[in-house]
């Protein structure tokens, strides 16, 4: 099996409204799938629905399933806790914790209780700092505020905080939108080093991005996935009519 | 009807002629008033220092500062000894602190964090209540309830450091509770998803991440709070007894009676003569709770603005 995730008749309602409309689509596992559209299609939506970050908002509601491994994550005796372990995720503003480098990485492996003594974590965050790509950055400041990092760094500072607890999925929420070019290339690189680990989901504004940086992809209109494939085949050979018109500029 | 060219001249007019000058008039009229406010305050504050000063300093002078340090505080015998005053002051607020800051931050955290919204609707209005009752009062409701209430218990006097203690708590409580619920709320969502997204519960999150993204807020709180309980002196004078002794060191210490600096002020000024030396000490006593108050304030600061303690310390 290598779908990761598995995507079934999946809708999802804010109170009346109905914000995802009957979804199937697959996650390939160790892949990069990046979702695009027009804002207010539900990307964010679908993504926090990866992970039950909607739970929190009242009146919302989710039918359907979301296979992760092929279990459903919506099944009434999944723990939401240890699902948000396996399923992290980076949001669209850098928001790292107004505490030190160290302790904003540190906060998972503690809180989670994956170290076990003292030298475990500071490994645990050597190695999340390293493969975020942003050790040699900090290594002589570790006890400094994350506050005090420039955006790019920040948000690395988050996908550190993120891996720190070895979740499976990574899931990304325009990571870069408020990064600069120099910063967001970083951003992309570092994903397609993750991608050997982790299985990746990724939300961006940025055709180019998608068309950079993803194995797969899938097209979001009004709350419907339009299209999902291979994202070379997507982005050159687009089956639908309003693919093409969205990734050609000609709507959206 | 206007043409278009009017039309046009109009808006050129407006746009040519925005009256730089007297906006500028205004906007330095404003600041003037601003400044004045401001520099008021500073003079109004060193005024009191001064007057404070004149009328306190003699009682330095008339007299070694040896005896400031004694342990008696007599006046009729001209024995001015402070220590057992500033021994019921220090008590009474402790505890009032040790009381008032785990109980109003615990209810702010279940108000703020907890709480169903049902349950909050109904608490909320009910402290800023508590927030209204005028300190007189809570001193009588100390004095006729909880006074009893302290004796039945075993204290030889149900007048005594811990009642005054109670007391002062309940005033710092609805204080410490919105102010804190505020800062709480200030918390940005970002950081609480962050911690969720990780795994984090809710519980962890607000111990870990809220609370101390908090703590500035919650200082202030609690200084704002303690702030009012403090200068506070009639419902304490009510409640404490009123004896100027150092209470014995031991578990026994709070439920003794005793005697705060303020409320020796409030309860001797009014029947010393003007000038000699029994009243300047009052005022000397005004100098060392204005160094006090100052020292306190200094110290908060310094917490609020102060970098936190980074690895290792228990957020
Ligand atoms: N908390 C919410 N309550 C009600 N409606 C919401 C909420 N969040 C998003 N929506 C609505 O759901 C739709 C999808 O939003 P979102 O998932 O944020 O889109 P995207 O990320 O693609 O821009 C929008 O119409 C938005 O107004
Ligand atoms: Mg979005």
């Amino acid at each position: 099996m290598d779908n990761k995730l598995e995507i079934q008749n999946f809708s999802f309602y804010y109170g009346q409204f109905q914000a995802l409309i009957n979804l199937n689509l697959p996650i390939r596992r160790n892949q990069i799938t990046a979702l695009i559209g027009p804002s207010g299609c539900g990307k964010s939506t679908f993504l926090r629905a990866l992970n039950r970050m909607n739970d929190t908002i009242k009146g919302a509601r989710a039918e359907g399933q979301v296979l992760l491994d092929g279990k459903n994550i919506y099944d009434p005796d999944v723990d939401v806790v240890q699902l948000r372990q396996r399923v992290g995720m980076v949001f669209q503003r850098p928001n790292p914790f107004p505490q030190s480098i160290y302790n904003n990485v540190a906060y998972g492996p503690r809180v989670l209780g994956l170290a076990g003594g003292n030298g475990r974590l500071d490994e645990i965050v050597e190695q999340s700092l390293r493969d975020a790509a942003l050790w040699e950055d900090v290594k002589d400041r570790l006890e400094g505020p994350a506050q005090a990092l420039n955006p790019g760094q920040q948000q690395r500072l988050c996908i550190a905080r993120t891996i720190a607890v070895k979740p499976e999925v990574v899931l990304m929420d325009e990571p870069c939108s408020a990064l600069d070019p120099v910063a967001t290339l970083k951003i992309e690189e570092l994903m397609q080093q993750l991608a050997a680990d982790y299985t990746i989901v990724i939300v961006t504004h940025s055709m180019e991005q998608a068309a950079r940086a993803s194995h797969w992809t899938g097209f979001f209109w009004l709350g419907e996935l339009v299209e999902y494939g291979r994202t070379p085949d997507l982005f050159t050979n687009p089956e639908k009519e309003l693919t093409e018109a969205y990734i050609t500029g000609r709507q959206g | 009807m206007a043409t278009y060219e009017e039309i046009e001249q109009t808006r050129e007019d407006t746009a040519v002629s925005p009256t730089p000058r007297r906006r500028n008039g205004r906007e330095l009229i404003i600041e003037g008033l601003i400044l004045a406010s401001g520099v008021s305050v500073i003079i109004i504050i060193t005024l009191i220092f001064l007057f404070l000063l004149k009328e306190g300093l003699p009682a330095f002078t008339s007299q070694p500062i040896s005896t400031f340090w004694g342990r008696r505080w007599y006046p009729i015998e001209e024995t001015y000894g402070l220590l057992p005053l500033l021994a019921g002051s220090l008590l009474v607020t402790v505890g009032a602190v040790v009381i008032a800051v785990p109980l109003g931050l615990t209810t702010a955290v279940y108000l703020g964090e907890f709480a169903p919204d049902w349950l909050r609707e109904i608490l909320k209005p009910l402290i800023e209540v508590l927030a209204g009752i005028p300190s007189i009062v809570l001193g009588f409701l100390g004095w006729v309830a909880l006074a009893p209430l302290i004796q039945n218990m075993g204290a030889p006097t149900g007048l005594t450091a811990f009642t005054g203690s109670l007391i002062l708590a309940y005033m710092a409580l609805p204080t410490i509770i919105s102010i804190t619920e505020d800062a709480l709320y200030a918390v940005p969502k970002e950081y609480r998803d962050g911690s969720l997204a990780i795994g984090a519960t809710h519980w962890q999150t607000v111990w870990r991440v809220v609370l101390p993204a908090a703590r500035s807020g919650i200082v202030i709180a609690i200084m704002l709070g303690v702030g009012r309980a403090i200068g506070e002196t009639m419902a304490v004078m009510l409640v404490t007894g009123n004896a100027a002794n150092i209470p014995e060191l031991g578990l026994g210490m709070m439920f003794q009676p005793i005697r705060t600096m303020t409320a020796t002020i409030a309860a001797e000024m009014g029947e010393v003569a003007q000038g000699s030396t029994h009243y300047s000490v009052l005022f000397a006593i005004g100098i060392v709770l204005f160094i006090i108050t100052f020292l306190v304030n200094s110290l908060a600061t310094r917490l609020i603005g102060g970098r936190p303690k980074q690895r290792g310390a228990q957020l």
